[in-house]
């Protein structure tokens, strides 16, 4: 087994969101397999430095896959060609010694570039101020078991708040959808009695808010299934759309 | 409710609710067209056909199914230019790599473009005829249904003389091929749109779609088949 590999990287590099961005290429020698890809990365931008070049702008920040900043598009897939993972958490073992890596941005309408490889994705936080939260009236500690859930219930809840808003459910879809983020974050709540009391008006006003954004609508391909770090289910928007028309007939 | 009208799950509600319409209409459609597999000289297929253009149920739901049709197709166009604008004009230099998405999900406009275009031809060849223009082949003929002597209109003459043809042959058998691949897609993502769907129906869906587009292939493509090679003269 190989410790280290020599690679070649195609980055898209972009000046600003305005600017005409094209592909730079650059060759990295002696790149342990063991490093992650965002380390790999660092690499580059110290030896860019060093040289007085302009470092590769990239979003980053707990490099343990759950916070949902890492993002880039590696070799035709989101976070890369490992399943279930962010790029923090890809390793360069998943390359070969001599192979030429394409990195571009998340590319959708909704998620403009703002320069190199980072893009915008205020939209989500948009989506989730528009109603993604439980209003809680805060005062003493609530006893831990006080509302019975069921167990099922709980674990489905739990798989899916385990979405990070990374945004790969968008960059995989043909559509430009956020379904299965909106979806995700709606079913978080819509499984729990705590989240069942706003449960109409926040399928609505996420869905609304979603439409407004100018995310796309989904037709079920289940790309971004596929590619979503965390394995999110498509069962989720069938949730989301239950719940939506749940809400709209109430009216 | 207003508000909630033009929303992207209410389109697609509206996508899903047409597509199942017409997906019962296929179920009909099929077994009517089964009849032409009886070796009677077309003599059920006439009674077959007679009952559907004399039924004062078919008055009402003919107009409704070109609004099914209608519906479908607007709204199939309106939501793919919408999302071809959602996704934007930056395309990915390297591809599309996302292993385990079925090929008719993401050709589903291609497909119903082409099932449009067949539509054309066949309510050129059939409806056309029977309802607006006539044919000499119609003539009517006397045919017996429950022990009552009845004069209908020669349907599977008209059928017959079509499918004698071989070209007409191998394009109804292209369309209903890709008919079969556009609900391979269709039957389960209708059913996931009004949220009738989760980790276990999802599997049932696909499976059950699956078997549902096989079906609905086959009994077209081999009716037309049939006529042409064991029904002529």
């Amino acid at each position: 087994m190989e410790n280290s590999i020599n690679i070649k990287l195609k980055v898209w590099r972009q000046a600003g969101p305005k600017a005409k961005g094209r592909f730079e290429t650059y060759e990295l020698s002696n790149i342990s397999t063991d490093s992650s890809f965002l380390e790999m990365f660092d690499i580059l931008n110290e030896q860019l430095i060093n040289k007085g070049e302009e470092p590769v702008a990239f979003d980053h920040d707990c490099r343990e896959g759950i916070c949902g900043m890492c993002s880039l598009y590696i070799n035709g897939r989101p976070h890369g060609p490992d399943d279930d993972v962010t790029t923090c958490q890809l390793h360069m073992r998943k390359f070969k010694d001599g192979q030429t890596i394409t990195i571009e941005p998340w590319r959708s309408a909704g998620f403009p570039v703002i320069k190199d490889l980072i893009v915008d994705r205020t939209a989500f936080d948009q989506i989730i101020a528009s109603g993604g939260y439980v209003s809680v009236n805060t005062g003493g500690i609530p006893d831990a078991n006080a509302i019975p859930i069921p167990k099922p219930d709980a674990d489905e809840a739990m798989d899916a708040a385990s979405c990070i808003g990374c945004g790969a459910c968008v960059a995989a879809c043909k559509n430009g959808s956020a379904m299965l983020f909106v979806s995700a974050k709606v079913s978080q709540m819509a499984l729990l009695p705590q989240g069942r009391v706003e449960a109409t008006r926040r399928a609505k006003n996420m869905v609304a808010k979603m439409d407004e954004l100018g995310f796309g609508n989904c037709t079920n391909t289940g790309a971004c299934e596929v590619e979503c770090p965390k394995g999110i289910s498509l069962a989720n928007i069938a949730r989301l759309n239950r719940e939506f028309l749940k809400a709209s007939l109430q009216d | 409710m207003s508000s909630t009208l033009g929303s992207s799950i209410v389109k697609k509600l509206l996508m899903s609710l047409s597509g199942l319409f017409l997906i019962t209409f296929l179920l009909v459609h099929l077994t009517v067209n089964s009849f032409l597999l009886i070796p009677d000289g077309g003599e059920f297929f006439n009674a077959g056909a007679h009952f559907m253009a004399t039924n004062p149920a078919i008055r009402v739901i003919e107009p409704l199914l070109a609004i099914g049709f209608l519906i479908h197709i607007l709204y199939g166009i309106k939501l793919t230019i919408e999302n071809r604008k959602a996704r934007g004009s930056a395309r990915y230099a390297s591809g599309k790599k996302t292993t385990g998405v079925t090929w008719a999900s993401q050709n589903m406009l291609v497909l119903g473009i082409t099932i449009a275009a067949f539509l054309v031809l066949h309510i050129a060849h059939f409806w056309v005829k029977m309802k607006l223009t006539g044919d000499p082949l119609l003539e009517h003929t006397t045919i017996t249904i429950g022990g009552v002597e009845t004069e209908v209109e020669n349907s599977y003459a008209l059928v017959n003389y079509t499918f004698s043809y071989l070209w007409v042959v191998i394009v109804y058998v292209i369309a209903a091929v890709g008919l079969a691949i556009h609900l391979s897609h269709g039957f389960w993502s209708a059913f996931q749109t009004i949220g009738f769907s989760n980790e276990i129906w999802r599997k049932r869906l696909t499976v059950l779609g699956n078997l549902f587009a096989v079906l609905i292939g086959f009994g077209f493509s081999i009716i037309p088949v049939l006529q042409y090679l064991f029904y002529q003269g």
